[in-house]
């Protein structure tokens, strides 16, 4: 017991500093997630007022693989469910949120030496590590707070209120017991943070495709993902309070790990232990460009192989998951309605490449913040003092923002339209479809690329939370334009809103035209603004 | 403005926000010395060295790096001179070695056998990955690039920070090679038995202008020698004197501080007292910059803190 109390000592303390230091970032996460739910529920009763339209509505769900895919399943035609499962996808932001503050305060703190100050005062061995998930925790179980109660007041049934809060709030722990284990792994904060994405990633990859077929199929792989227990939860259909002993399992298991872990490794070190490297630099490694090669080649292969595995999967079950809708006389009809085997396939495609253009969208923006970062640390100082110009250097990061997209999202393209291909027995009518459809998303996600570097440019201090706000809002009106009624000209206001639906759709290359103008136009501002102004 | 100048700043202002960081600077390098250029903390040290690299816009001013305007020939300039950080920070994944390399290339060229040199001498292990350094060999990698390049002018800033004694005596031995190899050197420094040791000229900058600027021997001559004489009889009339300042009778034994100009007249004085012992001392460094920091708060007494603290005997001589 005073082992215990002596490697907690401090907690308190370092709980004030972590509030200190969240107290704008956290209240707009937890308010904004947390008020979303009522307002996705307001607009489903203005779309949906009867009974009956809410009945027809479902039916379509579960006609549209998409759809079960993005979302889940959708367990009732009550308003409280349809909510449910309208923000099924929406809980990965919780997970995010979730992870992005666990490493923030511990490996990025470490990694940054913040730790090491610390640890010289009255200070356990595990308080950082406890404080961080103490605050994590207690910040899901707020956002849960805000969501039951939001929705109680208004007018949904208390049971399943209070089962999809608790569901958010569960759901935001294990992301933070994941995000606690893999802050023990790694020496920087950059790799824990995508080991921990990654997770995420392939816990929501998981959940797709298991949902996607329908409720038969291969549904029990939603049951090896977290994401998959957070619907199986069943919010307002005949809740199942067990599926939350998973969850809790699940993180006892894993922050037992984290502590066993942070007990037994020195301050500063990962489990992959350091090894040394090359006595020289190779002969390639000899300009801006190289050495940018060097600093973002892991992430964009790490993200490569993501896009990957996710187009792999995708074309892989797509074949099955239209299908499906195929067997089902009365969802037929409606999914006639919807343009038949191949509107679905169009539609399912046309749905998660706007989705991968979103997520390829933080890779790029990612990638073109490596610029501030390398400012802010102090490492493009000896760069920009060799004979090397400010443009040169910006343009090495800025090739991976650009091309880096381009790369991702070409190889999630290939992946999946060789496989729907090879599935379906028409590659060389798919390949080139599905292809086509991920790379039409490269516009927009540049525009958001040339917002990133005319920030930097020009207002330096507020490009990491500008760029990231500009992503999220994006996000938000992609995600929830529509079902949030949105006025038109605000849902133009994204890039993505422009990009055509392929494949299907027609495609037409003013707006893809426009979108490039405007990036390129941004991104010129921002180097402009760069050559001007005094370098940090 | 002189020829032989490599550096020559004149009137150089800079501000950020309300903050003046520089306020009329001057200060020239000749071409082939070592120059000094000494403050406290916060001083303006970094700001002149970062606006010389082009990193920053000045206000106003005027400012030329090898005949050439920093700002607007920045990559035609920076071939020619090699610059090592205050705080140097690496990329954490590359080694040391990766980074001499990749720093010496962009820069257009390194020699490899003074690479390897000076590897030995700064006991540096170039294999190790840059997040594993201490903050003294991250100073060395940086230090390495800027020595093993080809470079006419060396910006050094606050170089020996983080280095120990024996390392902080290597680096000496490498500026008085660069010296005489006919280098031009500004090093900035708030370590003063490190500039008293190594320069030929001094700058002393205070809240972003220079107060003094020339060799260490003017800027003795224009300061006061102490005095400190034993005498066979007490002394009188010492009082009304010129030149004597800080004067202290105790009996027989007198110490003051004398101008240049007053020494004549005060030892003349002495002698009809029977001098039994006389030792002078010539201005130190710490005193020069003593004189002109000593009124202030407490960035000064940092300043003298700081001398201290590193190596009282080389600067008591």
């Amino acid at each position: 017991m005073k082992a215990l109390t002596n490697s907690l000592a401090g907690t308190r303390t370092l709980v004030r500093l972590i509030l200190r230091r969240d107290r704008i970032v956290l209240p707009l996460w937890i308010i904004s997630l947390g008020i979303l739910p009522v307002a996705i529920a307001n607009t489903l009763k203005d779309l949906y007022p009867t009974a009956a339209e809410r009945q027809s509505y479902l039916d379509i769900i579960t006609a549209n693989p998409a759809l079960n895919a993005l979302y889940g399943h959708a367990f009732g035609a009550g308003l409280g469910a349809l909510t449910a499962w309208r923000l099924g996808g929406t809980v990965l932001l919780v997970g995010l949120a979730s992870l992005l503050t666990l490493i923030r305060h511990t490996r990025a703190e470490e990694a940054a030496g913040r730790r090491e100050l610390l640890g010289a005062t009255v200070v356990g061995r595990q308080a950082p590590l406890f404080s961080a998930l103490l605050f994590t925790f207690d910040a899901s179980l707020l956002l849960g707070a805000v969501v039951s109660v939001s929705l109680i007041a208004y007018g949904l049934p208390v049971a399943g209120s209070m089962a999809f809060g608790l569901s958010w709030t569960v759901f935001g722990w294990a992301f933070a017991a994941v995000a606690a284990v893999a802050a023990q792994l790694t020496e920087g904060a950059r790799a824990a943070r995508g080991i921990s994405i990654a997770v995420l990633g392939l816990c929501f990859v998981l959940r797709a495709a298991g949902d996607a077929g329908g409720k038969d199929g291969l549904s029990w792989i939603s049951w090896l993902s977290p994401f998959g227990w957070t619907q199986r939860v069943r919010p307002f259909a005949d809740e199942r309070w067990w599926v939350f002993a998973l969850f809790l399992g699940l993180v006892a298991v894993l922050a037992a790990a984290a502590f066993a872990l942070s007990a037994r490794r020195d301050l500063g070190s990962g489990l992959l232990p350091a090894r040394l490297g090359p006595a020289a630099g190779s002969p390639w490694l000899r300009n801006p460009l190289a050495l940018a090669w060097r600093l973002q080649r892991g992430t964009l292969l790490a993200w490569s192989a993501g896009f990957a595995v996710f187009g792999a999967i995708l074309g892989g079950i797509t074949e099955s998951a239209v299908k499906v809708t195929e067997d089902s006389p009365q969802i037929k009809t409606i999914a006639e309605r919807l343009g038949g085997s191949s509107g679905l396939a169009d539609a399912w495609f046309a749905a998660f490449m706007g989705l991968l253009g979103l997520v390829a969208s933080g890779y790029a923006v990612g990638a073109a913040l490596r610029l501030r970062g390398e400012e802010a640390d102090g490492c493009a100082e000896p760069v920009l003092a060799t004979a090397v110009s400010r443009v040169r250097w910006a343009g090495s990061h800025l090739a991976f923002a650009v091309l880096g997209p381009a790369v991702v999202l070409g190889v999630a393209g290939l992946a999946a339209g060789l496989i729907y291909g090879l599935t379906s027995g028409d590659v060389g009518r798919e390949l080139p479809r599905v292809l086509g459809a991920a790379i039409v998303q490269l516009p927009a996600v540049w525009v958001l690329v040339g917002v990133t570097v005319a920030l930097f440019g020009v207002l330096p201090r507020f490009v990491g939370s500008g760029s990231w706000a500009v992503l999220a809002a994006c996000v938000l009106i992609e995600e929830f334009g529509r079902p949030l009624q949105l006025s038109k000209r605000l849902l133009d206001l994204s890039p993505f809103a422009h990009v055509p639906n392929l494949p299907g759709a027609e495609v037409s290359a003013a707006p893809l035209a426009w979108l490039s103008l405007i990036a390129a136009n941004l991104i010129a501002a921002g180097l402009l603004g760069l050559r001007r102004r005094d370098v940090l | 403005m002189n020829d032989g100048d490599a550096i020559f700043i004149s009137g150089l202002v800079k501000t950020f926000g309300r903050t003046r960081a520089l306020d009329g600077l001057d200060l020239s390098v000749r071409t082939g010395e070592v120059h000094g250029f000494l403050g406290p903390n916060g001083a303006g040290k970094s700001t002149t060295l970062r606006v010389l690299l082009g990193l920053i816009r000045k206000d106003s001013g005027e400012t030329r790096l090898l005949g050439g305007d920093p700002w607007r020939e920045a990559v035609k300039l920076h071939r020619r001179l090699a610059y090592v950080p205050g705080d140097v920070t690496l990329w954490p994944g590359l080694t040391g070695g990766e980074v001499i390399d990749l720093l010496g290339r962009m820069r257009g060229g390194l020699d490899k056998g003074r690479r390897a040199e000076l590897l030995e001498r700064f006991e540096l292990d170039p294999r190790k990955k840059a997040r594993a350094y201490s903050k003294g060999n991250r100073q060395k990698v940086a230090l390495v690039a800027a020595l093993a390049s080809d470079a006419e002018v060396l910006l050094l800033d606050e170089p020996t920070s983080g280095l120990d004694p024996l390392m902080e005596a290597v680096f000496r031995g490498c500026v008085e090679e660069e010296r005489r190899s006919g280098r031009t050197v500004l090093l900035s420094s708030h370590i003063l038995s490190e500039v008293e040791a190594l320069c030929e000229r001094v700058t002393i900058i205070k809240d972003g202008t220079a107060v003094e600027s020339g060799t260490l021997s003017e800027m003795r001559h224009l300061s006061r020698t102490s005095i400190s004489v034993e005498l066979a009889r007490v002394p009188v009339g010492l009082a009304g004197l010129s030149g004597v300042h800080d004067l202290e009778i105790d009996g027989n034994r007198v110490r003051c501080q004398v101008d240049a100009s007053g020494l004549d007249g005060l030892l003349g004085h002495l002698t009809p007292f029977g001098v039994r012992s006389l030792t002078s001392q010539p201005p130190t460094l710490e005193d020069l910059f003593l004189r002109h920091y000593e009124t202030e708060g407490p960035e000064a007494r940092e300043a003298a803190w700081e001398s201290r603290g590193t190596d009282r005997a080389g600067v008591a001589r």
